[in-house]
């Protein structure tokens, strides 16, 4: 029988704790415990033979840590191979006589991924999958994914193995006290993303015991309509007389597992401090016991790496702003690779309220499929919010999705044969919302049957495709109500039977409806709250439109969606004190000492400040003259304070902070009118290899672009090649190299020896806490900075140098 | 081995200040520090797991049955020991994703968010060890490998055999760094039996 049969109609019981078990027939503290499987193969099997014996369906075999990171390629494989040897001889031997299934048993790998470790995403993928060939070869019944907790490591394993084998995947993470995983997802955010790469159960194990996981299994059976696992440990541990017990015993185990079946959860066992007599006591419950039905959950939802977000009366805004269309200076970013200010769009989408972020980085000149993936990954390292990954090239689509941590939305599909082909084997694979436009070959109809009718088209292939109608999302396309006075009206018919006929959900680009109107946002914000009415579940929106925020908050409170009408009252309230800050700005500049305004507002670090008053010092000053004879006295008045030791370190980041405020005015206004830039030379700055601190880094790079640098940032844990690859490509005269750790730098150093050999020409500064200016001289740099100062007075002389 | 919840202390402004290396906090630096322990507020993952060990010190290592310390100054610190505790804490991930944001777009907050992060992690371990001393164990202060000659590689050690990554949610990479970069692992020795 197969373990996806026998789910249907049964609970399964599981196996319960190994590692204890091992320690107490004398594992060592530290030791591989999968060693045991050729050492000690007995032990291990008798092991396995007591759960079978005690009623486990499913035995794990003991591969938990059996990765290619901890073992050669050759004994990874006997690994492997005797685990589940052991385990195939345990269950011949047991006299269960229930149906029995072993599991390759797959855990972390102790290593943090990207952006917050150093391991690579497509790296872990392949270490996971590595250990899942072997395992398939070995021929187990199913991959029991398990412990994990990092909802990454984990979309890495389950990849690992839905593309080596079409065995059944079962997952388990290990959440905290929280609640949560700990690098941050909360259960429905983690049900949004593995229902969407298609795994067989999902659920919790380790960490705690089975009464303070309740409110975790609770959330899980909420969402989940694969069955959900319980494998909690035995209580808490405590040390009594020296050694480590669990609080819990097997009869209130039983007892508590028992509950949580009747409350729905389809798979239990037992994790750190059970044994097999924890499993008979479940066994002997559960005996008899018929599972609570498996029902589809219709609930609509996407996730980032912590929260889901869920479509349903409270409506979603979807921001807008991550788009280069229309917008020269985000058109620049892109050209430049200004990952910065893709960033800034963000996180001040994110200030203003929105729930989702749009992310579209498609230019002609640029490579989307590259932009997109490397997009994606440095939102999701400073940003919580999901995303909605946008483009038409089906690659890049791909590449976004797979690096995507946690169930994207994905826009968009429509009634084209080839649209449909293209975007939903890829939401197949890797989970995803899709947003559906309803026009096809024929274009978008004028009527609101003719709209209907693609939606129910998409519909139809969507399901042949074995995607549920509750993973698609419709856009009925508002269209400029000035070339067509009906559009808006067959727009709201369309949505208002998509919604109550198809009982799905829908979302809009409400901006287009007033192309070519004055006073657009009236238009755009009446239009969004008749959609509202009509059923709309999402918009994509400008959240810097205050009429719209204010229609958006002003429908939760007629609509009974904001209790107390809080929001509301907050929204208004938070409108206020804005106007009033720019007008303090604005009175400010019109004193007499208008120049004195800049410089102090810089000195003192006041960022809102200086970049109000730079914008309106540029309707009379030209930038150069603003940068000369403002910002940079200003800065080195404070950097001079520093050098002194009269200003701090955080004074000093301040007033820089406030500086690139008043720079970004600055290039905003040189975009629009063109111009000459400052530019006093290129510098390309790395943390070397292996080193994955940037504060010092970012320190220095702050600065000198204040100072009128073009820098060139590499980032983190930087390979020599790449460092030498930006300083051939740029030409540039200085690199600045950091690293904190004693243990990076002898890859400084290699990175040095590189560039001396390679680029002769260009200078090399270094900085960090491990380094001295005797050390660094000895590893061969041209030049130790003790601080960002120093660097900006260094790379001043040598680019003055040079152009002399 | 065990693994808890540990509840240090309430930040102390002091420490906080020090760790910031400012000598003379205007009103700018202190109105950002407490917007910056608003911000942290409530974010905080303090956990900490550790295990009994029995050990034997040398003249030149201290064995700790599952690794071998090479370090004369561990030797020194543990003298009259028997037994020690080894114990891995931190204040989770959450302040890194903070870091990570500020890094880019106000280092300034950036080092301030290191600094009241830097005060947090000692008052978890200082509370740590408040507790093992509650038990009535005398105990040494805490020593952790990079210490004097008590060399870094030692931090594989440790994880081995606390399993950490399991048990409390922190890594150890190739160049022993760890993640959430405010994590702390240490000996405490134990005096008497």
């Amino acid at each position: 029988m197969n373990i996806r049969d026998f789910l249907q109609d049964n609970i399964v019981v599981m196996d319960g704790g190994m590692g204890t078990l091992l320690q107490q027939r004398g594992l060592l503290p530290g030791e591989y415990p999968e060693r045991w499987n050729m050492t000690h193969a007995s032990e291990v099997q008798d092991i396995h033979r007591a759960y079978f014996d005690a009623g486990s369906h499913i035995v794990n075999a003991n591969t938990f840590g059996a990765n290619c990171l901890k073992f050669a390629p050759d004994e990874l494989a006997t690994v492997i191979r005797s685990a589940v040897e052991n385990a195939r001889l345990a269950r011949e031997s047991s006299s269960g006589i229930q149906p029995k299934f072993i599991a390759l048993d797959i855990g972390p790998t102790g290593r943090m991924l990207k952006p917050f470790g150093d391991f690579d995403f497509e790296e872990a993928v392949e270490v996971f999958a590595q250990t899942v060939r072997l395992g398939v070869a070995c021929g187990v019944d199913l991959i029991f994914i398990e412990t994990m907790s990092d909802s990454y490591e984990t979309k890495a394993a389950v990849l690992a193995a839905k593309e080596n084998s079409d065995l059944p995947v079962f997952v388990s993470n290990a959440y905290g006290g929280d609640g949560k995983l700990m690098t941050g997802a909360s259960p429905a955010a983690m049900v949004a993303m593995l229902e969407g790469l298609r795994v067989d159960a999902i659920g919790a194990n380790c960490s705690l015991g089975p009464q303070q996981l309740g409110a975790v299994v609770e959330e899980l059976l909420h969402y989940a309509t694969v069955p959900v696992i319980l494998k909690p440990n035995a209580g808490l541990p405590q040390v009594r007389n020296g050694r480590t017990e669990y609080d819990v015993d097997a009869d209130s185990f039983g007892d508590a597992i028992l509950s949580s079946v009747a409350a729905g959860v389809r798979i239990v066992g037992g994790c750190c401090g059970t044994t097999p007599a924890y499993i008979q006591a479940v066994s002997d419950r559960i005996s008899g016991v018929k599972p609570v039905a498996l029902t589809d959950k219709p609930i609509t939802f996407v996730s980032s790496y912590t929260h889901a977000v869920t479509f349903d009366k409270q409506p979603v805004l979807i921001g807008e702003r991550i788009n280069p269309t229309g917008k020269k200076r985000f058109k620049q970013a892109l050209v430049e690779k200004d990952t910065e200010y893709i960033l800034g769009e963000g996180i001040a989408q994110q200030e203003k309220g929105v729930h989702v972020l749009d992310v579209n980085v498609g230019l002609p000149e640029i490579d989307e499929c590259r932009m997109l993936c490397d997009a994606v990954c440095e939102l999701q390292a400073v940003i919580d919010l999901p995303l909605q990954i946008d483009t038409a090239d089906g690659a890049a689509m791909e590449a976004a999705l797979r690096a995507y941590n946690g169930k994207a939305m994905v826009n968009s599909v429509n009634g084209k044969e080839e649209s449909m082909h293209t975007v939903f084997p890829l939401v197949k694979k890797y989970g995803g919302l899709v947003v559906a436009l309803t026009l096809d070959e024929e274009g978008i109809p004028s009527t609101v049957d003719g709209r209907f009718r693609i939606a129910e088209k998409i519909l139809r292939t969507a399901e042949a495709y074995g995607i549920a109608k509750k993973d698609l999302i419709f856009d009925p396309l508002a269209m400029t109500v000035s070339a067509d006075t009906d559009s808006a009206l067959v727009t709201l018919g369309a949505l208002r039977r998509i919604r109550q006929e198809l009982g799905c959900h829908t979302s809009l680009g409400v901006s287009n409806i007033s192309f070519g109107l004055p006073n657009r946002d009236t238009i755009n914000s009446t239009f969004f709250a008749l959609a509202l009415e009509n059923g709309l579940s999402a918009a994509i929106m400008n959240p810097y439109s205050a009429a719209m925020m204010t229609t958006y908050y002003a429908y939760r409170a007629l609509h009974g969606l904001d209790e107390n009408c809080g929001d509301y009252i907050a929204f208004a309230a938070s409108v206020v004190p804005t106007q009033a800050v720019q007008a303090t700005a604005v009175a400010t500049v019109q004193s007499p000492e208008e120049n004195a305004g800049l410089q102090r507002a810089i000195a003192k670090g006041m960022k809102e400040q200086a970049a109000a008053l730079t914008q309106e010092l540029l309707q009379t000053k030209e930038p150069l003259s603003i940068v000369q004879n403002e910002i940079i006295p200003a800065l080195d008045t404070v950097g001079t304070g520093f050098e002194q030791k009269r200003v701090f370190l955080p004074q000093l980041l301040m007033s820089a902070e406030a500086a690139k405020a008043a720079f970004e005015r600055i290039k905003c206004h040189m975009v629009s009118v063109g111009g000459p830039t400052a530019d006093k030379g290129q510098i390309v700055l790395a943390t070397v290899q292996g080193d994955i601190h940037d504060i010092g880094k970012n320190i220095v790079k702050l600065l000198l672009e204040n100072y009128g640098f073009a820098v060139t940032d590499l980032g983190r844990d930087v390979p020599p090649e790449a460092v030498l690859t930006a300083v051939q490509e740029k030409n540039a005269p200085v690199v600045g190299l950091s690293a904190l750790m004693t243990t990076t730098v002898p890859a400084m150093e290699k990175t040095i020896a590189l560039l001396h050999e390679q680029a002769p020409a260009c200078k090399i500064v270094v900085g960090g806490a491990v380094l001295t200016a005797d050390y660094a001289a000895k590893i061969g740099a041209d030049k130790y900075a003790g601080d960002a100062m120093e660097t900006v007075r260094y790379a001043e002389t040598i680019c003055e140098n040079k152009s002399r | 081995m065990i693994w808890q919840w540990e509840q240090p202390a309430a930040p102390n402004m002091r420490e906080i200040l020090r760790y910031t290396g400012c000598k003379n906090p205007d009103t700018a630096v202190m109105s950002l520090v407490e917007e910056c322990l608003a911000e942290t507020d409530g974010i905080w993952q303090y956990r900490v797991c550790y295990d009994f060990f029995a050990v034997t010190v040398g003249e030149n290592a201290v064995d700790f049955g599952f690794a071998s310390a090479p370090s004369k100054d561990l030797c020194r610190h543990l003298a009259d020991c028997q037994e020690a505790v080894v114990f891995a804490a931190t204040v989770g991930l959450p302040l890194d994703r903070l870091l990570k944001k500020y890094s880019r777009f106000s280092p300034a907050k950036a080092v301030i968010l290191q600094a009241i992060g830097a005060e947090r992690i000692e008052a978890l371990c200082d509370a740590f060890c408040a507790t093992l001393q509650m038990s009535g164990r005398q105990t040494k202060p805490r020593f952790s490998p990079g210490y004097g000659d008590l060399p870094l590689q030692l931090q594989q050690d440790f994880f081995r055999v606390l399993r950490c990554a399991e048990t409390i949610g922190v890594t150890l990479n190739d160049s022993l760094l760890m993640t959430p970069s405010k994590s702390v692992t240490a000996v405490v020795g134990l005096k008497g039996g």
